[in-house]
């Protein structure tokens, strides 16, 4: 037992030491991992850049907190406003804009509060909590959350009630919430699109331009953290605003319906 | 009930398969929980004896802890290992966040109040039954220790196979630690979180049904080499 132990730790530190070569280690959201477009482009990625670009799959709120205290070298993450107090904060080096995705409001398929009929995403959820139909909220400070935090504070709509349920969980759990309990959630259309338990739920409300959902991409300041790969960031910002990028993402569809839109621009 | 019959096939495809990234996790999982209950068992058992020949003035105290300890949330266990070994934390320079090692450190801190406690309740009995002639024949207290751990090893891997069951099926804090990297830090619990969140419950469930049979596996595995022993007790 006690060989073996010291030959399985040696392994194990060895496998922590041959990761340090061209790998960085990039903060993503869950929407961003969930949606599968990581699996598409991570390995285009390794051939034309020679990175292996290592994800940690985390809510917004988390994946700046990791560019914060340097534990990754770069963010890709949709929530604007925390976004340029990150860059203000002097933790990264700046904010370039890569591609954007939008959100869906997703309901029981017979929509109960008939919030499919509103004109715009704001009357939509006003629908909802006017029916104090069940809704699922994510609560955890991600980028959706935050997203779905300003359109019921542009509907006027106070949160008080056993109707909304704030579960704290990533895209996915709550999306399993959702769809156990048959309501209303808000989700980005690639998660929706890849999730594979939607029960009686579909899409009651898409298309206005307040949903759309801008990533940005940003480099952790290297003069914060010496140790951070910033030559690497630089690569790969290079590569996500690239033809070839935006060829890969604007082509990444899922059911026939086309899930991001590259609207990086040359600098 | 469909969604655990698709479990339950899933699991065998991606086993008649030998699918390369099950094998790669699976291998991971082993990796990381047998280092951790090796190192777990290399502190908790010596210490678990040490316990129960020594008597000082808190021992009480200090046994009560460890027993108590043995409820320690995995997720704050992470969180702490988490702030210890991030860049901006006190072992930041060592940069082992993200990495199998810190995963393995966060498992040997969850474990070894486990191990330590069922080792020094096996021990206190066979002490009981041994102190006159330990004590007649004029052993030092390494050697007490040395003779107690010998003769309840049985007990003792008992100890140590509650302390992998525990690891094994571990998530709360290696996800906080390791952050469930693919070919990197991701191993079977982890996998599981991240497909039950993508609600693909069948490949979730197919990878909980493969990690139930590790860990029925490697029990047996152990009790088998030990029925070799010859001068076993019973």
């Amino acid at each position: 037992m006690t060989l073996k132990s010291l030959l399985l730790s040696v392994v194990a530190s060895l496998a922590a030491l041959s990761a340090q070569a061209d790998t960085m280690k990039m903060a993503v959201t869950t929407s961003f991992a969930n949606s599968g477009l990581a699996d598409v482009i991570l390995p285009e990625i390794e051939i034309d850049t020679g990175i292996e670009v290592q994800l940690l799959i985390v809510g917004t709120g988390q994946a700046l907190k990791l560019g914060e205290q340097g534990d990754v070298d770069a963010v890709l993450v949709h929530s604007r406003a925390a976004e340029e107090a990150f860059v203000e904060g002097g933790y990264g080096t700046h904010r370039r804009e890569i591609m954007y995705n939008d959100f869906v409001i997703i309901g029981p398929s017979s929509d109960p509060a008939a919030s499919g009929a509103a004109d715009e995403a704001i009357g939509a959820l006003a629908a909802i909590a006017g029916a104090e139909a069940d809704f699922v909220s994510r609560g955890d400070d991600s980028g959706t959350h935050k997203m779905e935090l300003r359109l019921w504070d542009a509907a006027g709509v106070d949160l008080a009630g056993d109707w909304y349920k704030a579960v704290g969980q990533g895209m996915g759990a709550a999306l399993n919430t959702a769809s156990g309990m048959n309501a209303y959630i808000l989700s980005d259309r690639a998660s929706w699109l890849n999730f594979g338990n939607k029960g009686d739920l579909a899409i009651v409300f898409e298309g206005d331009p307040v949903l759309f959902n801008q990533y940005a991409y940003l480099p952790v300041n290297p003069e914060l953290h010496a140790h951070v790969r910033n030559d690497l960031a630089q690569k790969l910002e290079n590569w996500l605003t690239s033809d070839r990028a935006a060829e890969l993402i604007n082509g990444y569809a899922i059911a026939g319906q086309q899930l991001f839109v590259f609207n990086a621009q040359p600098e | 009930m469909n969604d655990l019959w698709a479990g339950l096939a899933e699991a065998l495809r991606l086993v008649l398969r030998l699918d390369p990234d099950l094998v790669e996790i699976t291998i991971r999982s082993l990796q990381v929980t047998l280092t951790a209950t090796a190192i777990a068992a290399l502190i908790g058992l010596p210490l678990g004896a040490w316990l129960s020949v020594n008597r000082f003035r808190f021992r009480r105290v200090v046994i009560a802890l460890l027993n108590a300890l043995m409820g320690l949330p995995p997720v704050v266990v992470g969180l702490i290992v988490y702030i210890l070994l991030s860049r901006a934390g006190p072992f930041g320079v060592l940069g082992l966040l993200f990495t199998p090692t810190a995963m393995i450190i966060a498992q040997v801190i969850i474990i070894t109040p486990i191990v330590a406690s069922i080792a020094h309740q096996a021990i206190r009995d066979l002490w009981s039954e041994y102190h006159d002639l330990l004590i007649s024949l004029h052993t030092t207290r390494a050697q007490r220790i040395k003779a107690l751990l010998w003769d309840s090893r049985r007990a003792l891997l008992t100890a140590a196979l509650a302390g992998f069951g525990r690891a094994i099926g571990e998530v709360g804090a290696i996800m906080i630690v390791g952050g469930n990297i693919d070919h990197a830090t991701r191993v079977l619990t982890t996998a599981i979180a991240l497909e039950t969140g993508k609600g693909n419950f069948a490949l979730a469930l197919g990878l909980g049904f493969v990690l139930i049979a590790l860990a029925i596996a490697v029990n047996l595995a152990l009790h088998m080499l030990t029925r070799t022993e010859r001068s076993s007790q019973w």
